[in-house]
């Protein structure tokens, strides 16, 4: 029964995230979104410049069991209603995924409901079953958000997830954090150099694609880097003020989105050729970029391969996400997991779900 | 009635089922190990341990009490954030209690009650025959005010006897959950409305805001 999860027999999963600063919750009926609560702290982070995991922790707790009830209210539904609970184990912040996981086993006590801790990264995969319905596999899934950025080779999204490649460095949604920072716009950065840079000139400077030389391509085929970006538009925006010029925002945010889109899509879109995937996937929150849409539907197009991705809201974290993928293990008999399942902050990429063990 | 006691604001993670008939108080089940990193792992199958051994199933319990610090953060949500799901997911009522008050509320004469807030800091309070003096604090133990404690007791206190300027119980003593149950008895015994639990951080959180970014022109 391995994707076929659609349908009014399909398993009704509420998922529970809270790997960063979003405290999310939402209820799934196989591809079907019933509930997408999300309570977020990015407020309170913004004059910190940054996620501080502290704040995010306490932001959860007090959030955590209205989001909850928020979700069945929207989904009209009672715990009693789900055939499972999944929450995000890891990656992510420790004390940030603790708060999930306590509550996520708690509810599954207190219900009978069947727990899942799941890998936050599939899930962000597996969100796109809401927006386009079943995932063909085999296919590669570009994640890229402020805590990843990797390409996955999706064989089984019940199990056999493996990563392909990932950044050596910073994440892209981190190099957008920073960018956004020495060119004076808010915290997170990302929605705010996508609308700079729609008024810029992408070819206004040529900032460096990361591992991309030659040499590059031998040892890192599929991974990123992103550090050396940043400091090369730090670089580029101190040269400009010491000759006592403006820096030009808008030219400076669309040239680097462009140097961060184009290694992101070439790179996914070669490895889906190299290993003859005809489907590509984005998510994460960095997946919400017009830039990087619109590079890499018409990078899939000219390579005769088939693009997916789900709306913005779905690609940022979220409750939701972890549903689908709840939803997807529970559709495909996977195992249920161990009450007594760590919170893992740095929890394998290949390790869907802990089902049955540790 | 059945309650679930819950606390995690020490290194110890501790779960208990404790019946409450009028004001007599009866433990029938505790589990607790002593596992500074543990509490995630180690609360969730104590609490299934707990209605094993007690014979119960979830749908007996009637009401959660939980300690609601002060305590290390990060152990410290995972017993509250479990409380309050437990609760909701059952659909009773949880009840919060000052942890220390656990340790505190069973001393005779003057006690000050001090639990470990690393960063080589104790949270404490003094008790005078049991009841709490003024709200919990933090501080170095060498930074104590004039308490006129007789006696120190608690993880912090058996950690920094040394520290302390009155004598110091050697064993670690945890709260006692059956002490925060019965701390709670008049909410559960009035049926009063559940409670959103606030945890008793007593710092705030280490972050700095931001240096202004340096201005660039559009």
């Amino acid at each position: 029964m391995k994707n076929d999860s659609a349908g009014d027999n399909a398993p009704v999963v509420m998922g529970i995230e809270t790997s960063c600063d979003e405290t999310g919750v939402g209820i799934v009926r196989g591809h079907e979104l019933l509930a997408d609560a999300v309570a977020s702290s990015v407020d309170e982070h913004a004059r910190f410049g940054g996620v501080v995991p502290e704040v995010a922790s306490r932001a959860h707790l007090e959030a955590m069991v209205p989001t909850v009830q928020r979700a069945l209210d929207d989904a009209g539904l009672t715990l009693g209603d789900l055939d499972g609970i999944a929450v995000t184990a890891g990656p992510g912040l420790a004390g940030a995924l603790m708060v999930g996981v306590g509550a996520a086993k708690a509810y599954s006590i207190a219900t009978g409901v069947p727990l899942y801790g799941v890998n936050h990264l599939s899930a962000h995969i597996a969100v796109d079953t809401l927006e386009n319905g079943p995932i063909p596999e085999p296919a590669i899934g570009l994640l890229v958000s402020g805590g990843h950025s990797s390409i996955m080779m999706v064989e089984d999204l019940a199990g056999k997830v493996t990563q392909l490649g990932a950044s050596i460095d910073d994440a892209a949604g981190e190099a957008f954090d920073k960018v956004a920072r020495l060119l004076g716009l808010p915290f997170p950065g990302g929605p705010y150099i996508d609308r700079a840079a729609k008024e810029g000139d992408r070819a206004f400077v040529q900032f460096p694609r990361g591992l991309t030389a030659a040499k590059d391509m031998e040892r890192h085929r599929y991974d990123f880097s992103f550090s050396g970006l940043k400091t090369a538009v730090a670089r580029w925006i101190e040269a400009r003020r010491a000759e006592g010029e403006d820096v030009p925002v808008n030219d400076v945010a669309a040239a680097f989105q462009e140097a961060v889109c184009d290694v992101l899509t070439r790179k996914a879109i070669l490895a889906a050729k190299e290993h003859g995937v005809e489907t590509v996937l984005l998510g994460g929150g960095v997946a919400a970029n017009s830039r990087l849409r619109a590079l890499a539907t018409e990078r899939a197009e000219a390579a005769g391969l088939t693009l997916r991705y789900p709306r913005p809201k779905l690609c940022t974290d979220n409750g939701a996400m972890v549903a689908a993928l709840g939803s997807h293990l529970v559709a495909a008999g996977v195992a249920p997991s161990r009450i007594d399942f760590p919170a893992n902050s740095s929890m394998d990429v290949e390790v869907v779900s802990l089902a049955n063990r540790l | 009635m059945r309650v679930l006691a819950l606390d995690t604001s020490t290194s110890a993670v501790q779960a208990a089922l404790v019946d409450l008939d009028d004001d007599e108080l009866f433990l029938t089940a505790f589990r607790r190990e002593v596992n500074a990193r543990g509490h995630v792992e180690r609360l969730a199958p104590f609490i299934e341990g707990c209605l094993a051994d007690a014979g119960r199933t979830r749908a007996d319990v009637d009401a959660v009490v939980s300690g609601v610090g002060p305590g290390p953060f990060t152990g410290l949500r995972v017993g509250m954030v479990t409380a309050a799901a437990f609760a909701d997911g059952a659909g009773i009522p949880v009840y919060g209690v000052c942890s220390l008050d656990g340790i505190g509320g069973n001393t005779r004469g003057r006690a000050l009650a001090a639990t470990d807030a690393r960063r080589k800091e104790i949270y404490w309070a003094v008790y005078d025959d049991g009841r709490r003096e003024g709200e919990p604090q933090v501080c170095r133990p060498s930074e104590l005010p004039e308490t006129r404690a007789d006696y120190a007791i608690g993880e912090g206190a058996s950690k920094y006897a040394g520290e302390l300027p009155m004598d110091a119980e050697t064993e670690p003593v945890y709260p006692d959950l059956v002490k925060l149950v019965e701390l709670a008895a008049p909410r559960l015994l009035a049926g009063a409305p559940s409670e959103r639990l606030t945890p008793l951080y007593l710092r705030r959180p280490d972050a700095q805001p931001a240096a202004a970014p340096p201005a660039a022109s559009a």
